[in-house]
C-alpha cells in the first residue's frame, strides 16, 4: 500500500503533522508513516502516535546538510512506496522541501495552512498569494507531492497507539556541510498570537524614546504590544517573536490597534483576521484604511499620551 | 571568484487593486523584492573578498531588462537573464530549471545567492531546486556570511538558534532580509548601470523547453472576504467612545 511520509526534526511539528497525515491518509487510502532521523525519544514518541515509524540512527547524517538530508528522504520515500511528503513549513522544512520536491521530480507546496481531500482525489492545499493579497488554492499534479505545513494550524496527535519502530538502512551522502558553532536565540516568552488584545507599531513612531508609551498603553488594554517587520529587524526596537506578518505572526485577536502602520500586504495578511481594527495614522489615504474598522488620522506620538490619560 | 545573485521580477504589490475579490495584475509595475535587494547588497559587500563580479540572474517576460536595471544600480557588475514571454508566471519547477541552467554559463561562479522567499509567492523552494540540479551544497535563512578561499562561513538564522556552518564552494545559500539594509542607488550609479554588460537568452539558447503539464496548478486566486467598519473617526474622545462600544474598556 502506498504511503503518506512524515517528517520534521521538530517533534511537536511531526505530532502536528500527523493529524494533516491522518486526514489525507483516511481519504486518499494511504498508510501514514512517520520518519525519524538520529533521534530516539523522537521515534518512540512518533510511535505512541503512528503505527508505522522508521528510524535512522546515522551519526555522519547532519541536520544542517540539506543535500545530504533531501538524499536521505529520496531514498526512504522510494524504499516505503511513498506518495505524499509532509514536511513542518518552519526554516529547516521548507529549506528541505524544494530538494525533496527536485529530486524526486515533483511539485511542492509551502507555507500550506489548510488542506481539503476533493473526491476526485486532489488535495487543495491553501497558502497565500501575491505577498498575502490573495489566497489560493493549489494542487500538485505530479505523482509524488511535497507538502510543507504552517506549524500549530493542526492538532497535535495525542499519544493513544502502541506502533512500532523499524530501523531503515539509508546511504549518506554528505555535501561537506558542518556545523562550526550553535547559539541559543535570546528569545521573548511572548506569544502575540494567543493574545486577545494587540497594540501593533510600525515605522510611523518615529523615536524609540516613544515605545513605553506603546507599551503602557498595551499594559492598560491587557494586551501585547506587536511590530511591523522593520522595527523588529531593521530598527531592532523589539524582539522578532512579535512580528506581525507573511513572514512573522497571524494573529487573530479581538482588537487591533495600529499605530503608524502603512498597512502594506506582507503586514496586513497577519492580522486581517482580527475582530476588530482600529488604525492611527498621519497618512488618510494609506492602504491601512481598507483593512480597518476605525480610523483616527493623527499623529500617533500626540494620540498615545492623551489616550492613556482618558483611559487610566 | 564571482557572486551570483538570483533575482525574481515580481508585481509591485502596492499596486494590485482587488476587484470582485480578483486581483487586477493590468499596468501593475515589476520590481525587484525587498529581500532580493538584501541579497544583492550582501553580495556586494562580500565582492572584495571574493575578488571577483557581482552577477545577477534572473528569468521573465519582456520587461525583465527594465527591472534588472535598477540591480545594476544597486551594484551589481552585469546581468545574465532570461527574457521569454513564456516564463511569465512560470512555476517554480520551472524556473529552477532555468535558472541552474543559466548559473552554468557563468564561469567561476563560487556562491550563488537567492532570497529566502520571492515577494509575490514566498515558497522559498527555487534556491533548494537551483542548489539539487547544480548538485551543489546549501545553506537556508542566512544572516551572515564569510567568504575564504574555497570554502564560506554562514549563519543559518533558525526559528530558535542561529547555526553557523563551514560550506565549501561552489555553494548555494538563501538570505534573510536582516543580513543587509540595501542602499538606494544614486542618479551616478543609475546612469552607469546602463553600460554594465548583459547577456540576454531565450529558453531556445539554453535548450529549454517548458513541460506540457504543469507540476502545480492554481484553483482558486482570490482576496479573503473583507468585510470592515471603514468609519473615520476625527478625536481620541472618539476613539475612547469606540473603546467603550467595542466592549474593550468600561466606565
Amino acid at each position: 500500500m502506498a504511503g503518506i511520509l512524515v517528517y520534521s526534526e521538530n517533534s511537536k511539528n511531526a505530532h502536528e503533522l500527523l493529524t494533516a497525515a491522518t486526514i489525507i491518509g483516511s481519504a486518499l487510502g494511504l498508510e501514514v508513516r512517520a520518519l525519524s532521523i538520529n533521534n530516539d525519544t523522537q521515534a518512540e514518541d512518533l510511535a505512541e502516535r503512528c503505527g508505522e515509524v522508521y528510524r535512522i540512527k546515522e551519526d555522519s547524517l547532519k541536520l544542517s546538510d540539506t543535500s545530504a538530508m533531501a538524499s536521505i528522504l529520496d531514498q526512504v520515500v522510494r524504499k516505503l512506496n511513498i506518495s505524499v511528503v509532509l514536511l513542518s513549513s518552519n526554516r529547516r522544512g521548507k529549506e528541505l522541501a524544494g530538494r525533496v520536491a527536485q529530486i524526486l521530480d515533483s511539485g511542492c507546496l509551502t507555507d500550506v495552512y489548510g488542506i481539503e481531500v476533493r473526491d476526485d482525489g486532489n488535495i487543495d492545499c491553501f497558502r497565500n498569494g501575491l505577498g498575502g493579497l490573495t489566497v489560493v488554492s493549489q494542487v500538485i499534479d505530479t505523482e509524488k507531492k511535497v507538502i510543507a505545513i504552517v506549524p500549530k494550524i493542526f492538532e497535535a496527535m495525542g499519544n493513544k497507539i502502541t506502533g512500532v519502530i523499524r530501523d531503515v538502512e539509508v546511504d549518506v551522502r554528505s555535501s561537506g556541510v558542518n556545523v562550526v558553532r550553535t547559539k541559543t536565540k535570546v528569545r521573548d516568552a511572548v506569544d502575540i498570537e494567543t493574545s486577545d488584545i494587540i497594540v501593533a507599531v510600525g515605522q510611523g513612531l518615529a523615536n524609540k524614546d516613544d515605545l513605553p508609551q506603546v507599551e503602557k498603553l498595551a499594559q492598560l488594554l491587557e494586551g501585547e504590544v506587536a511590530c511591523t517587520k522593520p522595527v523588529a529587524t531593521d530598527r531592532q526596537w523589539l524582539s522578532e517573536e512579535r512580528i506581525i506578518g507573511l513572514s512573522g505572526k497571524k494573529c487573530k485577536p479581538n482588537l487591533a490597534i495600529l499605530l503608524g502602520i502603512s498597512g502594506q500586504v506582507q503586514f496586513t495578511v497577519g492580522i486581517r483576521d482580527a475582530k476588530t481594527i482600529i488604525a492611527v495614522n498621519t497618512d488618510e489615504n494609506a492602504n491601512v484604511k481598507h483593512i480597518s474598522d476605525y480610523m483616527l488620522v493623527a499623529d500617533i506620538k500626540d494620540i498615545i499620551p492623551e489616550l492613556i490619560e482618558k483611559i487610566s | 571568484m564571482n557572486i551570483i545573485v538570483a533575482i525574481k521580477q515580481v508585481p509591485d504589490l502596492d499596486y494590485i487593486r482587488i476587484r470582485d475579490r480578483r486581483p487586477i495584475m493590468e499596468d501593475v509595475p515589476q520590481v525587484i523584492g525587498d529581500i532580493d535587494k538584501s541579497a544583492l547588497a550582501a553580495a556586494v559587500d562580500l565582492k572584495e573578498s571574493a575578488g571577483g563580479n557581482v552577477i545577477i540572474v534572473s528569468a521573465g517576460d519582456e520587461n525583465l531588462e527594465d527591472t534588472i536595471k535598477e540591480g545594476l544600480a544597486a551594484g551589481a557588475d552585469e546581468a545574465v537573464l532570461v527574457k521569454d514571454a513564456r516564463l511569465a508566471g512560470m512555476e517554480s519547477s520551472v524556473i529552477g530549471t532555468v535558472l541552474a541552467a543559466t548559473i552554468s554559463k557563468i564561469e567561476n561562479g563560487g556562491l550563488i545567492i537567492f532570497g529566502e522567499g520571492s515577494a509575490d509567492n514566498y515558497s522559498g523552494q527555487v534556491v533548494s531546486r537551483v542548489a539539487q540540479i547544480l548538485g551543489y551544497p546549501q545553506v537556508g535563512y542566512v544572516n551572515w556570511i564569510e567568504i575564504e578561499e574555497r570554502v564560506a562561513q554562514a549563519t543559518r538564522s533558525l526559528e530558535n538558534e542561529e547555526e553557523t556552518v563551514e560550506i565549501p564552494l561552489p555553494a548555494v545559500m538563501s538570505v534573510v532580509s536582516e543580513i543587509k539594509e540595501p542602499k538606494i542607488p544614486s542618479v551616478s550609479s543609475i546612469l552607469k548601470a546602463r553600460n554594465k554588460p548583459k547577456r540576454v537568452y531565450t529558453l531556445d539558447d539554453l535548450g529549454i523547453e517548458i513541460p506540457e503539464n504543469r507540476y502545480v496548478r492554481t484553483v482558486i486566486n482570490l482576496a479573503p472576504v473583507s468585510q470592515r467598519k471603514g468609519i473615520l473617526i476625527k478625536s481620541v474622545d472618539e476613539l475612547v467612545k469606540v473603546f467603550e462600544s467595542e466592549g474593550i474598556i468600561r466606565r
